[in-house]
């Protein structure tokens, strides 16, 4: 099967049944993506699949076939240099153990795209599908709010 | 460790026929459900192979078609929300349907895999339930009120997919439902309520999403009390992780009061 990971074409032979979290990080490296609980509930390994937020652990690997797939890695501009949201979250203090980032990173990007114009509601309402469990919602609610201006 | 097969068919026709042919074949559409399943081993029977039906663009859509508005079997949450149609026409199911998990889950949830799943906590279920929706399957039409026959049992026979549902239009139709948190909670209790003709549908009550038939019976007389009485009796909840009996007995009655007061007042 083939799909795209992060702007390059990836081609694999795999059971397409496969959670696309394990293809990711076993077959591919990209273990940025984490693993949280494994059951859709706490937004850990958000990817991004033409551009729309999903939970990795939700998708079978033969789904994603001729896809877009995003993972944190690929949220970095081409030179390297990070995002305006992923400089927003240090500069923040957003990350705190960091499990949950790469999931926040990718679901607010979805919501940045959406729309630039957004309250502090709208952010919460966006980023309910993704929990942190060092409990610093404030402070990436502010990284994000300040991606908005 | 034995390997489930991933089938991807090209058309309906082909998903129907692989169904059909198929031993131990399980239909997937967004995985929400299923893949935890799958994953954890828990489905029974296991599955050999697993029929994915989220890319068929057959099972996409929202349709207008005179007085009845079809949204298709595999079309996520979130089309089905920003459906000018269902927003205009249905907006207790977009009500619903926000309601459901965070963006994650409504990018990939489904009517059709809500349905198959036939959770008694389904949350667009008890919707379904008001508006007098229509499951259409490769085969036949099922009226929704026949479609739940037990816990997680549905009237579909084997091998029969689910590939729209037809929503009637010009009802008015309230929703309510009542989780921990605003997001991706399971409902303790979720109510759809139609004055005319009367329904009041519940979901977490029950083994399954249900008509309230002796209050329904006491709203067609405009007695709304008598409908609150009444409803206490038509539900069978239970004490689980989320909730208790006596809670949900006493909050079903609650949110009944408050939508049929909304509907009183509009």
């Amino acid at each position: 099967m083939r799909f795209t990971l992060n702007g390059r074409t990836v081609s694999l032979d795999i059971v397409g049944t496969r959670r696309l979290l394990d293809v990711l990080r076993e077959d591919l490296g990209a273990t940025g993506t984490k693993e949280g609980c494994g059951e859709g509930e706490c937004g850990a390994c958000s990817v991004l699949i033409d551009g729309e937020v999903v939970d990795s652990c939700l998708v079978a690997a033969g789904q994603v076939e001729g896809r877009d797939i995003v993972t944190v890695e690929g949220l970095a501009l081409q030179d390297g240099k990070l995002s305006q949201l992923q400089q927003a979250f240090i500069e923040h203090g957003a990350a705190q153990c960091g499990i949950c980032t790469p999931g926040m990173l990718l679901a607010a990007h979805a919501l940045l795209q959406q729309s630039k114009r957004l309250t502090a509601d709208d952010v919460r309402e966006g980023l309910a599908g993704n929990l942190c469990r060092c409990t610093g919602y404030t402070k990436i609610i502010d990284a994000v709010l300040s991606c908005t201006k | 460790m034995h390997e489930v097969k991933y089938i991807r068919p090209k058309s309906l026709a082909d998903a129907v026929q692989i169904y059909r042919t198929t031993p131990g074949c399980r239909p997937l559409a967004g995985g929400t459900d299923l893949m935890v399943m799958l994953h954890a081993r828990t489905l029974r029977p296991e599955p050999r192979a697993v029929l994915d039906l989220w890319s068929l663009a057959e099972l996409k859509g929202v349709l207008r078609a005179g007085d009845i508005l079809e949204i298709g079997a595999a079309e996520s949450y979130t089309r089905i929300i920003a459906s000018r149609d269902v927003q205009r026409h249905l907006p207790a199911l977009a009500a619903a349907s926000r309601t459901i998990g965070a963006a994650q889950i409504q990018n990939r949830g489904t009517l059709g895999g809500n349905l198959a799943n036939a959770s008694p906590a389904g949350d667009t279920l008890p919707v379904l339930l008001a508006y007098d929706a229509v499951v259409v399957t490769d085969r036949r039409s099922i009226p929704i009120d026949k479609f739940f026959t037990g816990y997680r049992r549905t009237a579909l026979q084997s091998h029969e997919l689910i590939t729209a549902v037809r929503f009637p239009l010009g009802r008015r139709v309230a929703f309510r439902k009542v989780g921990t948190r605003a997001a991706q909670a399971i409902s303790k209790i979720v109510m759809a309520v139609s004055r005319n003709p009367a329904r009041i549908a519940i979901g977490s009550v029950a083994e399954v999403p249900l008509r309230a038939r002796r209050a329904e019976v006491a709203l067609e007389r405009n007695d709304a009390d008598g409908a609150i009485t009444a409803v206490a009796e038509d539900i069978r909840p239970i004490d689980d992780v989320r909730s208790t009996a006596a809670y949900r007995r006493a909050v079903t009655q609650n949110v009944l009061r408050e939508l049929l007061d909304a509907f009183a007042r509009s």
